[in-house]
């Protein structure tokens, strides 16, 4: 009985202290965090006070900001919330955290429909933010709170080939060639999809005389060459570039520059299609979160500050195009210049595409028969 | 996990006639090919984790698993499995006391509601939370005007994976107190015993080990964690993502070297579980040899 008993208590103590090993290998990481943070602080700190003397007299506590946004935005976003927090800081004086939730589109917006707390949103796209208008979140107007659309950069739809193009993918048309097999994610839950799927249908219209059962025919066939429906961007461009999949990506132009970035030129290359979209992704602050947490001052100069000039300049470096001119005349190599249709000229705005392709029993239901 | 497999080093295996034991052709063919399998399937993909993730020097993982975001993570997860695991032993040990030691109506569907989160995708085990305390669902409300955050916050989290975890002690527990029957428990009462003096003194040295295995497994799926958990998450980074979110957002982002890091991490974490296990195994074979299913 009593060795039993000392068995028993060894296991314990053994337990006990690799529960005390694992916490004091945390608590010194955070020491140590804590120590290599202080200079920077105290730096951002000086700095801010050099440049704002008056701030010093009435220092505003410390504000978080929680910005809901979808797959791609990743980089840019990371880059965009440093220096607006250090803008801020030089403003106003008060310290600004802003924390960052990605996924797809979709799924983002019906996250915040079901409570995640955003203070503001940057989705893929308008009907996504449409959609939390109806639970009475944000303002039906929200489009016309920030300039040109709220869109504060705009992108497009480009194709991501393996280097060398060995399938000879130049256009639309090559796509739904023998053996070609196209990634792209779901347009029922990706903004990005919904997109490239409007592109290749407004190709379709233009190369057919505006006769919409071709333009039928043309997508789904199409997506029969499609072998994986991912549900983000993101998802998409690791089954491609990871996991080695298909011959075309059909992406953001955003991701297919980082995609390169990261990855390497020697492995793929870009390929610009004759005609693609004007895709805009839009950003809105969520007006019952901001007043019920009093961020909306915060939370509107956030986005705001997207179309000053660093906003601009940080959204090229990341790929996106720029929508002022001044900054876009300096990335004119890096974004070339094409045909490009717009959502609410060619499809009678985001409402009615919707309805009409990716709506339960739209076109997209039509078309796509899983593993057909 | 669920079908975990109790190993038992007696002897008496290694010892028996030699006529009715296998050929050593067929002895060594079988061990052969279990070993092989084992390496193909699951040593060798852990390893390719720590080779990944020290590719680019050991600078870069330990900055990996020192940078804020990942730290949070590890603390969240930590957090959980701390509230997640004693929540469930202290349930586990009520449950299995009932149906081991009472009759009473209705005991087959406690059985089958402990089992429950085992056969359910664990996708619609953070769901149904979505559904209950989403702002859209049944709670939400109510909690709104009163400014309880429960999903895309930390209960929720605790919540999903308590509601994953709940079987392992409880399902542990029961056999082995059914197995042991009531009578010990009987002659401490009717030697003027307690409830609590019973318990102590009888019932949980009794159960121990099963209780610490249980606990263990509890404890090893709790911080894995992984499909409940990123439903009701929100991914906000540094705040709802715990080590299994935040290692496919890394992967997500490019960040190959950082994400293998952390998953290493849990690698660990895992490892230490599964030698503590080994040495509770070890030891309670070697006290009570008592046969033992899971």
């Amino acid at each position: 009985m009593l060795k039993k008993v000392t068995h028993f208590r060894s296991v314990v103590i053994l337990l006990a202290l690799v529960l005390v090993l694992a916490a004091c290998g945390q608590g010194g990481n955070n020491s140590g965090n804590k120590e290599t943070n202080k200079p920077a602080n105290e730096g951002a700190a000086t700095n801010a006070a050099a440049t704002q003397e008056p701030a010093k007299e009435e220092p505003k506590p410390p504000v978080e900001l929680l910005n809901v946004s979808y797959d791609p935005t990743r980089e840019l976003y990371v880059a965009y919330n440093e220096a607006f927090s250090k803008h801020w800081k030089a403003e106003t004086g008060q310290q600004v955290t802003i924390k960052q939730s990605h996924g797809g589109s979709g799924k983002q917006g019906r996250a915040v429909i079901d409570g995640l707390k955003a203070d503001v949103v940057t989705l893929a796209l308008g009907y996504d933010i449409d959609a939390i208008v109806e639970p009475g979140l944000i303002n039906a107007d929200w489009q016309s709170k920030f300039e040109h659309n709220s869109s504060p950069y705009t992108s497009t739809i480009v194709f991501l080939v393996r280097k060398g193009n060995p399938k000879g993918i130049k256009d639309w048309n090559d796509l739904i060639k023998d053996k070609v097999e196209v990634i792209t994610p779901n347009p029922k839950t990706s903004g990005g999809a919904r997109w490239n799927y409007l592109a290749a249908w407004g190709y379709a219209l233009k190369q057919n005389g505006n006769d919409e059962a071709k333009a039928q025919e043309f997508v789904a066939e199409l997506f029969k060459h499609v072998p994986v429906l991912d549900s983000g961007a993101r998802g998409s461009t690791t089954t491609f570039v990871e996991r080695g999949i298909g011959d075309v990506l059909l992406a953001w132009e955003n991701e297919a520059f980082l995609s390169i970035n990261e990855l390497g030129p020697d492995k793929f290359e870009i390929v610009y299609p004759s005609l693609s979209i004007l895709a805009e992704p839009p950003v809105a602050v969520v007006d019952k979160i901001v007043d019920d947490r009093g961020t909306r001052e915060v939370a509107e100069a956030y986005l705001k500050y997207l179309y000053s000039e660093e906003g601009q300049e940080i959204a090229a470096k990341n790929y996106y195009r720029p929508i002022s001119e001044t900054v876009a005349a300096k990335y004119t190599e890096q974004f070339k210049a094409l045909e490009l249709l717009t959502i609410d000229k060619d499809f009678g705005g985001w409402k009615e595409a919707q309805t009409k392709h990716f709506a339960d029993g739209g076109v997209f239901d039509k078309i796509y028969t899983p593993g057909s | 996990m669920a079908g975990a497999v109790t190993v038992h080093t007696n002897e008496e295996a290694s010892k028996r006639p030699k006529h009715i034991t296998e050929s050593a052709p067929v002895k060594w063919l079988l061990i052969g090919i279990a070993v092989l399998f084992l390496a193909l399937i699951v040593l060798l993909p852990l390893a390719s984790v720590f080779v990944e993730a020290f590719k680019k020097g050991v600078g870069v993982y330990i900055d990996s698993i020192t940078e804020p975001d990942a730290l949070s993570a590890l603390k969240l997860t930590l957090i959980v499995a701390l509230i997640a695991v004693p929540v469930n032993t202290i349930f586990g040990v009520a449950a299995a006391w009932a149906i081991s030691k009472f009759r009473f109506r209705g005991k087959n569907i406690l059985i089958t509601l402990i089992d429950l989160p085992f056969a359910v995708s664990p996708v619609i085990s953070g769901l149904i939370y979505v559904l209950l305390f989403g702002a859209q669902g049944f709670l939400g409300p109510w909690l709104d005007e009163r400014g309880i955050q429960i999903i895309f916050a930390v209960p929720g989290i605790v919540l999903a994976t308590v509601f994953v975890t709940v079987p392992f002690v409880a399902r542990e527990l029961i056999p082995l107190m059914q197995a042991q029957g009531v009578q010990e428990e009987e002659a401490a009462a009717s030697l003027g015993a307690k409830g609590w003096q019973i318990f102590w003194k009888v019932t949980l040295p009794n159960i121990k080990w099963g209780l610490l295995y249980g606990v263990i497994l509890c404890n090893a799926r709790a911080m894995g964690e992984f499909g409940a958990v990123s439903v009701v998450s929100g991914h906000i980074r540094g705040e709802t993502n715990t080590l299994p979110l935040h290692i496919e957002i890394l992967y997500n982002e490019y960040q190959f070297s950082a994400s293998f890091a952390v998953a290493s991490l849990l690698v660990m974490l895992a490892v230490v579980t599964l030698i503590v296990k080994s040495i509770v195994e070890w030891k309670s074979g070697q006290q009570k040899p008592v046969e033992k299913t899971v």
